[in-house]
């Protein structure tokens, strides 16, 4: 399932969140999605989610426009995960779980929940109410929502932010492990520049709201004369203005 | 409409209620307390009042009455406002779901939480008051019926409010029944207000409903015309609830509220 943005632009308040971007994902490919805090990755997501209406441009998934076609049919193959959006705290993880797989129309909804508590570790406090688990739990949980409908397409923002490292790195492993097994046409939003080495194919650098780079972690590297994605972003975050 | 997702949507509340002893408390004990306090506030007017001296229970089938219309809009907004506390609320406006869906779920638990208040509210009100809101009979149901729909109407308006102006617009999910009551005639007659006010309150559903109860409890007839204008006017307003719901939803698209909103 791939997804192409046209020309996206959002303003708010006569201020460009977003400015004209443009980029592709291309099927089963995982994109990661860099820049510093308010460049408008957030922004961006949410319109790729029909949660903003862009000011300008197009997003435009196998060939359908979210904003024209219809919005409900594209997000029954989409899902997203955030640390910074919950799920109900007085429900239990299966509560959770059941009420999302019903609402994603998940046939056989028990046997899937069966296998994300398996997949994520979750057996032990699936019965649990999720206001009562650890940041690792529910990231886990988190997850699992967020697979719950195999979706084609997943957006994750900052999928492992406030996780300590063996939590971080369990998350990672299995979005690998996952997409290994599954078709999946992933964008990854985050400020962990080895997590994006490792998961993504390639990488945007958005920054003021614009796109000032993108190619594979690699190309992006040399291009800018650094040793690693970390040194990369942080010239390109304090540089002035340039755009590829 | 899918009912299934309809379902899961009621389903996401009826877990919420099922799960706290002391959220099932809370529902029964406010329209208990209400109807207690009414009651005693009947039982002395019936002593003490020529006009109501031959229609004991007016008062108190009033405040059953308009606790339920409370009730039902209060239950829609909580209801509403839950997603907000709990931030779940991007992940039910991405999930493949339809507005119209989301009105029918809160507008069905809302009856049920309404419900779970106000029945043994109104059952106590017998053996204690000798009050049955049950002697008005089937025009009962829909006086209810009138009162319900333009509950979910309130409830509507102000979570339209709540996404065009974000969780500070709380504060009038809880006032806005009260702004109504004086013009809604629950305990007097429309007789009693100014005229011109009583020309804004005819335009409400409110007063003929109540009118039609003190009909019914005093005069022991029934005004159906009376009824079925209430019911005209809730639907009326429904109707405009619902534009302003969808106008409110479209403007959050653009102004980007529904991706930050939470506590």
């Amino acid at each position: 399932m791939s997804i192409e943005i046209k020309n996206l632009s959002k303003k708010f308040n006569e201020v460009y969140a977003v400015k004209n971007i443009d980029f592709t994902i291309g099927a089963n490919k995982t994109i990661g999605l860099l820049g510093p805090n308010g460049c408008g990755k957030t922004t961006s997501i949410g319109m790729m989610l029909g949660l903003i209406k862009p000011t300008t441009g197009d997003i435009i998934i196998q060939n359908k426009n979210i904003n024209t076609f219809e919005r409900n049919k594209l997000l029954s193959i989409m899902n997203f995960a955030s640390p910074y959006v919950e799920l109900p705290k007085k429900l239990s993880v299966k509560q959770n779980l059941q009420i999302y797989g019903r609402l994603y129309g998940v046939k056989d909804l028990s046997i899937r929940i069966d296998e994300l508590a398996e997949d994520l570790n979750l057996k032990d406090f699936i019965n649990k109410k999720t206001g009562e688990l650890s940041s690792g739990q529910k990231n886990r949980v988190s997850l699992a929502k967020s697979l719950i409908n195999k979706p084609e397409i997943l957006l994750l923002d900052e999928p492992t932010a406030s996780l300590d490292p063996d939590i971080g790195d369990y998350v990672r492993s299995y979005v690998q492990s996952y997409k290994s097994k599954n078709k999946v046409t992933i964008l990854l939003a985050s400020h962990n520049m080895a997590e994006v080495e490792r998961l993504c194919d390639s990488v945007i650098m958005m920054k003021k709201g614009k796109i000032i780079d993108q190619g594979t972690s690699k190309e992006i590297i040399n291009r800018h004369g650094r040793t690693n994605l970390e040194e990369t972003f942080l010239k390109i975050v304090r540089s002035k203005d340039e755009v590829a | 409409m899918r009912w299934h997702k309809i379902y899961a949507l009621c389903l996401r509340h009826i877990y919420l209620i099922s799960n706290s002893l002391p959220r099932i408390i809370d529902l029964i004990y406010w329209p208990t307390v209400q109807i207690l306090l009414w009651g005693f506030i009947s039982k002395f007017f019936t002593l003490n009042s020529e006009y109501y001296s031959n229609t004991v229970g007016i008062i108190l089938t009033a405040a059953i009455l308009y606790d339920f219309l409370f009730r039902v809009s209060i239950s829609y907004n909580i209801m509403f406002l839950e997603e907000i506390w709990s931030r779940n609320f991007t992940n039910l406006f991405i999930a493949p779901i339809k507005l119209s869906e989301m009105i029918a779920s809160l507008t069905i638990t809302a009856v049920f939480r309404s419900l779970i208040g106000l029945i043994p509210a109104a059952l106590l009100a017998i053996p204690l008051f000798g009050v049955s809101v049950f002697k008005i009979g089937l025009p009962l149901l829909a006086l209810l019926f009138s009162l319900y729909i333009f509950g979910v109407t309130l409830g509507l308006l102000v979570t339209a409010g709540l996404l065009r102006f974000g969780p500070s617009f709380e504060n009038i999910a809880w006032a806005s029944l009260f702004f109504l009551a004086p013009l809604g005639c629950i305990y007097y007659p429309v007789e009693i207000l100014p005229l011109s006010l009583q020309i804004i309150a005819k335009g409400l559903p409110l007063v003929h409903v109540f009118e039609e109860m003190r009909n019914i409890l005093i005069n022991g007839t029934v005004n159906y015309f009376e009824i079925f204008i209430s019911i005209l006017i809730s639907v009326a307003y429904f109707i405009f609830g619902v534009i302003i719901f969808y106008m409110a939803y479209f403007g959050a698209r653009v102004r980007g509220t529904l991706i930050n909103m939470g506590e």
